[in-house]
C-alpha cells in the first residue's frame, strides 16, 4: 500500500509539474549533446585515422577499458577541482566518458573492414583518402554507429549525477529529496528512465535506417559499456 | 553605480568549516592539490572503511548476480529463441541510470543497503547472463559430436566439455560486471553513506570542494578496478590455460 501510493504520488508529481520536468529534461539533453559533441569531435577522427592506418591498436582497444574503470563520479569530482562547479566540468567529464565506446567502435569498424576489399580498391588505383571514405567508412557504418549509440546512451544516463556538480536537468530534482519530497524524486526517476529509454530506442531505430541494406545481416551487437 | 567587489568563493566562505577539512597542515587549509598528510590522517577513518565498503558491495553484488545468472544460463541453455527476448529485456534495463533505479527501488526496500544490492544485482545480470549463455553455447559442433562419439551423456557433455570451454567468455562477463559494479558502486553514496563515492559525494556538496578527498577516493576506485580485471585475467589464465592472447 504504501508502494502503491509512492507511485501514485510520483504519478502525480509528473501530471502537475509538465514544465519543470520538461525544462530540465532539455537540460539534461543540452548537456548530454554537449558532451557528446565534443567527445565525437575528439574520439572519431583518431579512431578513424587509427584504423585506416591500423595502428594502435592497444591505445583503441585500451581505452574503452580504461573508461569503463573510470567511475562518472569520479570524472564529475576531478574535473570540478580542475573547472569549478558548473556546465563546463560535466561536459569534459561526460565527453572522457563518451570517448571510450567512440574510439573503440570507430577504430575497429575501420581496422576490421575486409582486406580484400580494400585491396581490390587499390587496385582500381584509389588514393588512400578515396579508400577511406568511399570503401571504410560506409563498410564500418554499424560499427561506427554503434559507438556513438553506446555513448550516447552512456551521457543521458550519466547527466543525471551531473546534478550534484551543477550540472542541472532531472538530476537535480532526484538530489533534492528537500524540496521535491519523494513524490518528486520518484517521478523525476521514472522521467529519467523513459528519456533513457527513448534515446535508447530512437538511435536504434535511426541505425537501422542509415544502415546500408547489405550490411543489416551483419550487425554485430556490441560489448556493453558500465554505466552509471 | 558602486560595484561590488567580487570575492572568491574561499575568501567568502571563511575558512575550514567543513567537517573534512580537518583543522590539518597549512596544505589541508589551503586545500592544494594534493595532501599527503591528509591521507595519512583520514586513512583509518575515512578511506579504509570506504574501500572495505565498497568491497563488500562489489563482491555480494558480483556473487549473487553471478549465482542467478549461472543457474538461469543452466536451464536455459537447451532451451532454443530464449537468449533474444532476454537480449532485449537487458539492453533496456541497463539503459536504465542507476541513479534512478536506486531512488525506485526505495519505495519497495526503503533506503537500505537491500535496495542498492538488489540494483547492482540487476546490473550485473544483465551483463552475466548473455556472456555464460554465449559461453555455453559456444562449443563447436565437431567437438560436441566427438563428445557424444566418446559415450558422454548430455549431462557429461556440459559439465566436462561445454563449461570448461565457456570459462574464456564466463571470465570476460566477470570482468565487465566487476569493473561497471564497482564504477556503479560509487553512485550508491547517494543513497546511503557507503564506499568510496561517499567521500567524493560529501567533498562536491561543500563549496569548496577538497581536492585531496576526491582524488584519493577517486584514485582508490580507478585502482580497485584495475587490481580486480589483473586478478580476474590471472583466473582465466589459471582456469583455461590454452588462452594466452588477451
Amino acid at each position: 500500500m504504501i508502494v502503491s501510493g509512492a507511485f501514485t504520488g510520483a504519478f502525480q508529481f509528473i501530471a502537475d509539474n509538465p514544465h519543470l520536468l520538461v525544462t530540465k529534461a532539455i537540460e539534461q539533453l543540452e548537456l548530454a549533446g554537449a558532451a557528446l559533441l565534443l567527445a565525437a569531435v575528439v574520439a572519431l577522427p583518431v579512431g578513424i585515422a587509427l584504423g585506416h592506418l591500423h595502428r594502435g591498436s592497444t591505445v583503441a582497444v585500451g581505452a574503452s577499458i580504461v573508461g569503463r574503470a573510470l567511475p562518472s563520479l569520479v570524472l564529475i569530482g576531478v574535473f570540478v577541482t580542475v573547472l569549478g562547479i558548473g556546465f563546463t566540468n560535466n561536459m569534459a567529464a561526460l565527453a572522457v566518458l563518451a570517448t571510450g565506446p567512440m574510439l573503440t567502435n570507430a577504430f575497429e569498424g575501420i581496422d576490421r573492414v575486409d582486406r580484400d576489399t580494400v585491396d581490390a580498391a587499390r587496385g582500381m588505383g584509389m588514393t588512400g583518402m578515396q579508400i577511406l571514405r568511399r570503401i571504410e567508412l560506409p563498410l564500418s557504418l554499424p560499427l561506427l554507429f554503434t559507438g556513438i549509440r553506446v555513448a550516447a546512451v552512456t551521457v543521458v544516463a550519466t547527466a543525471p549525477i551531473a546534478a550534484i556538480a551543477g550540472g542541472g536537468g532531472l538530476g537535480d530534482i532526484i538530489v533534492n529529496q528537500a524540496s521535491y519530497r519523494l513524490s518528486g524524486v520518484l517521478g523525476a526517476s521514472i522521467c529519467v528512465m523513459a528519456l533513457s529509454a527513448g534515446v535508447f530506442v530512437a538511435l536504434v531505430a535511426l541505425q537501422r535506417a542509415v544502415t546500408p541494406r547489405g550490411l543489416r545481416m551483419t550487425m554485430v551487437p556490441e560489448v556493453q559499456r558500465g554505466k552509471e | 553605480m558602486s560595484v561590488a567587489q567580487p570575492v572568491s568563493g574561499r575568501l567568502a566562505s571563511g575558512g575550514p568549516v567543513i567537517p573534512n577539512f580537518g583543522h590539518g597542515s597549512a596544505c589541508v587549509r589551503g586545500d592544494h592539490t594534493f595532501c599527503w598528510d591528509w591521507v595519512q590522517q583520514h586513512w583509518r577513518d575515512t578511506l579504509l572503511p570506504a574501500l572495505v565498503q565498497h568491497i563488500e558491495l562489489t563482491l555480494i553484488a558480483v556473487g549473487i548476480g553471478f549465482a542467478i545468472a549461472f543457474v538461469l544460463a543452466l536451464l536455459t541453455h537447451r532451451i532454443r529463441g530464449f537468449d533474444k527476448p532476454v537480449g532485449v529485456f537487458s539492453a533496456l534495463l541497463y539503459t536504465i541510470p542507476s541513479l534512478a533505479l536506486f531512488q525506485l527501488l526505495v519505495p519497495f526496500t526503503g533506503i537500505t543497503y537491500t535496495t542498492v544490492e538488489v540494483a547492482l544485482v540487476a546490473y550485473t545480470l544483465v551483463i552475466l547472463y548473455p556472456n555464460i549463455d554465449a559461453g555455453l553455447n559456444g562449443a563447436s559442433p565437431e567437438v560436441l559430436e566427438a563428445a557424444r562419439g566418446m559415450g558422454l551423456t548430455a549431462r557429461q557433455i556440459l559439465w566436462r566439455v561445454e563449461l570448461p570451454l565457456a570459462v574464456p567468455a564466463i571470465v570476460a562477463g566477470l570482468r565487465i560486471a566487476v569493473v561497471s559494479t564497482i564504477s556503479i558502486g560509487t553512485i550508491a553514496a547517494f543513497l546511503l553513506p557507503k564506499g568510496l563515492g561517499y567521500p567524493i559525494f560529501v567533498a562536491l556538496q561543500s563549496p569548496t570542494p577538497f581536492k585531496t578527498e576526491i582524488y584519493t577516493a577517486g584514485a582508490l576506485a580507478i585502482g580497485l578496478a584495475l587490481v580486480c580485471d589483473g586478478l580476474l585475467l590471472l583466473l582465466r589464465r589459471t582456469l583455461a590455460p590454452w588462452t594466452r592472447v588477451a
